[in-house]
């Protein structure tokens, strides 16, 4: 498969999509470029599948404007704008054959007999279905679905593909597999994605650009590594695995490093955004050093819970005043143990 | 297993295993509290019908047992129930399903007053046929609203419009509409909305998602509602005298059959003649399921 309709830019300008009283998503700007894998990362119920399904066509928006190239397209319906969708239960057809299911898009374009099972042929050899090809929907096992929903949205090489959650109703193994295989295909065949889901992991793993959404507002938009690295507020800090989120009061500011004091004790930091007295540090389970000594940036805890998870264990531990940390470490703690934990000042983030 | 067990665990794991060993054998013991049911069932119908089959076997002058349906079929009065019958029971239910399918389409989503068009569609239940009938000859009859719009725009003559066919094919359309479309409502809520989303992602104009996705997963369901429209309409009774013209135009078999049967006594033959009912709709049915079992009929995907 080549040759797709390839566009330059799918630009969203202040989307907005309200159901009643209830603004789903709030004004989102957002620029797609041809050829990018963007996933849509948030909690369930921040807009996500609001957000893809006004992209579809299949909700009309309630403000803003989508345009393709520079032309507008939030006016025309679903059939017409020829975006493929993969559906979150799939969707499939349930009355038709694998093969009728992976033909429909291109029968209802009238492709003329021939080309069609070229094409479906093609299709089903690339998402590795040979062998199901004549069964029903209700005779394939979850995975095999997956794939047939995929294989009928590729094979009209839309210019955009839309994916809503397509692995949240697999097994952990398998959706491994399949996140590998939709990386795969999109490498393979540089259809632009939009996929939206509500697994950091996920989005990180196969995302070339991340969203981040929150409550129908777009927090944070970049490359995993600006994200997962640089998350602009405590949300998407949250987010991104900084498990850790302790209240302290800022003492003094020097540019970015950030003095504050956190239970008793005086902690530097990097400032994230401009701050008042009250704030949080941020910081993720595996930035602590199980250290002997006391000195900067070392907090005293004591060892409450210890999962073990072979190379590593995880730590629950609790501070003085009350206040929980998770930590990862390799050391071997026991429940019970006063530990003495140690981060860097990069790694401590201060949020207002 | 060597566990020392309590006599009582024992007898519990052996009454377990009785229930898993008569389960393999497909039997369920709850469903055998259905057959106080099953009993009232056979003996509210089932003896009735053996009784009038074998009644209708034995004709009033003795004789030829088939004489009672030589009689019904020699007879153009009696024989041309069938037709007639069927003339109004087919139109009813079948304009019942179709005119029932683009307003359940509608009637899907959420909207404003909902409840309230519903119950409106629906109330026509609650009536009953003579209400319906009484208010049918208000409306329509010579002297009712419609005929006096109808002159007062300029026609010659009133049109007839009641005590003919088209009075009891309108009743049968009033009391019948509400159940095709009830069904047609429940069936038609039982299929994934998704599924013509996706299709509409496809490139499925609306006219093509109902042909190819709404239609097929709808068809097995509008074949038993049309069954069960059939089967009301088939059995028209009073509608067919008040309405109708029940001498002639609308001599349905309920009425053959109750005129022969408590009017000339001859209850052998009015039990020929509600046998050969039974067979006409089992026909009708038979037909329309078997043509069902060519249509996909297994999961739509929706909350069911
Ligand atoms: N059809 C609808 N009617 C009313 N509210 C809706 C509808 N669809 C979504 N919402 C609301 O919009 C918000 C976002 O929903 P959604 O986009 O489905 O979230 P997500 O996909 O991120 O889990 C939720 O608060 C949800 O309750
Ligand atoms: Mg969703």
């Amino acid at each position: 498969m080549s040759g797709q309709q390839r566009f330059a830019e799918l630009h969203l300008d202040r989307v907005q999509r309200a159901f009643g009283d209830t603004v789903a998503l709030k004004g989102m700007d957002l620029t797609i470029k041809g050829g990018e894998f963007v996933a849509l990362l948030g909690p369930s119920g921040c807009g996500k599948s609001t957000a893809l399904n006004c992209l579809a066509g299949l909700l009309p928006l309630t403000g803003g404007r989508i345009t393709l190239d520079g032309k507008r397209i939030d006016d025309l319906p679903p059939e017409k704008r020829g975006f493929g969708m993969v559906f979150q239960n799939y969707a499939l057809f349930p009355h038709m054959s694998v093969r009728r299911n992976i033909g429909f898009g291109l029968s209802m374009r009238r492709t003329p007999k021939a080309e069609l099972n070229r094409r479906v042929d093609e299709a089903v050899r690339l998402v590795q279905l040979e062998e199901h090809q004549h069964k029903f929907p209700a005779q394939l096992s979850g995975g095999q679905q997956q794939r047939v929903a995929i294989a009928r949205a590729i094979v009209l090489e839309p210019p955009l593909v839309l994916m809503d959650e397509p692995l949240s109703n697999l097994d952990a193994a398998l959706r491994l597999e399949m996140r590998t295989e939709i990386r795969r295909l999109h490498q393979s065949l540089g259809l632009t994605t939009v996929y939206v889901t509500h697994d950091q992991e996920e989005a990180l793993a196969l995302a070339d650009r991340l969203v981040v959404l929150r409550l129908g507002e777009v927090q944070q938009v970049g490359s995993p590594e600006e994200v997962y690295a640089h998350p602009v507020n405590r949300y998407v800090a949250g987010f991104m695995g900084y498990r850790n989120m302790i209240p302290v009061t800022v003492t003094s500011q020097d540019g970015e490093r950030t003095t504050v004091r956190a239970d008793g004790v005086e902690l530097v930091g990097v400032k994230r955004e401009e701050l008042t007295e009250k704030a949080v540090a941020a910081v993720r389970p595996e930035d602590f050093a199980v250290v002997t000594e006391t000195g900067a940036n070392t907090l005293e805890a004591t060892v409450e819970i210890v999962e073990y998870h072979g190379r590593e264990q995880a730590v629950q531990a609790r501070l003085r005043n009350g206040g929980q940390l998770h930590v990862r470490t390799s050391s071997r703690l026991a429940s019970g143990d006063t530990i003495r934990l140690k981060v860097p000042v990069e790694r401590v983030l201060v949020f207002s | 297993m060597t566990a020392v067990l309590s006599p009582r665990d024992r007898r519990s794991l052996q009454r377990a295993s009785l229930k898993h060993r008569l389960a393999e054998k497909g039997v369920d013991r709850v469903l055998w509290l259905l057959v106080p049911g099953a009993v009232f069932v056979a003996l509210l119908f089932v003896y009735p019908f053996l009784y009038g089959l074998q009644l209708s076997f034995q004709p009033k002058g003795g004789g030829n047992p088939f004489q009672n349906y030589v009689t019904f079929f020699s007879d153009p009065y009696l024989a041309d129930t069938v037709w007639i019958t069927l003339r109004l029971g087919l139109p009813a239910a079948l304009f019942n399903v179709l005119a029932s399918i683009p307003i359940a389409f509608r009637m899907r989503g959420r909207f404003r007053g909902k409840r309230a068009l519903t119950t409106l569609l629906v109330i026509p239940i609650t009536l009953g046929t003579v209400l319906t009938a009484e208010g049918l000859l208000a409306f329509f009859g010579p002297t009712g609203w419609f005929n006096r719009i109808w002159m007062a725009l300029g026609a010659d003559e009133p049109a007839r419009l009641t005590h003919n066919y088209w009075g009891v094919l309108f009743s049968l359309i009033i009391t019948g509409f509400p159940f095709a479309f009830l069904l047609t409502l429940s069936y038609l809520s039982g299929i994934d909305p998704t599924l013509e989303q996706a299709a509409a992602t496809l490139g499925a104009s609306k006219r093509q998602r109902f042909r190819t996705i709404t239609m097929p997963l709808l068809a097995p369901g509008l074949a038993v509602t049309f069954c069960l429209s059939f089967v009301l309409a088939f059995s028209v009774f009073p509608s067919a005298v008040m309405v109708g013209n029940p001498a002639g135009e609308t001599h349905v078999m309920s009425i053959a059959a109750y005129e022969t049967a408590l009017r000339d006594n001859d209850f052998a033959m009015g039990s020929a003649i509600a046998m050969l009912m039974a067979l006409v709709m089992l026909i009708v049915i038979g037909v329309v399921l078997i043509w069902r079992t060519t249509l996909y009929r297994g999961a739509t995907g929706g909350k069911g």
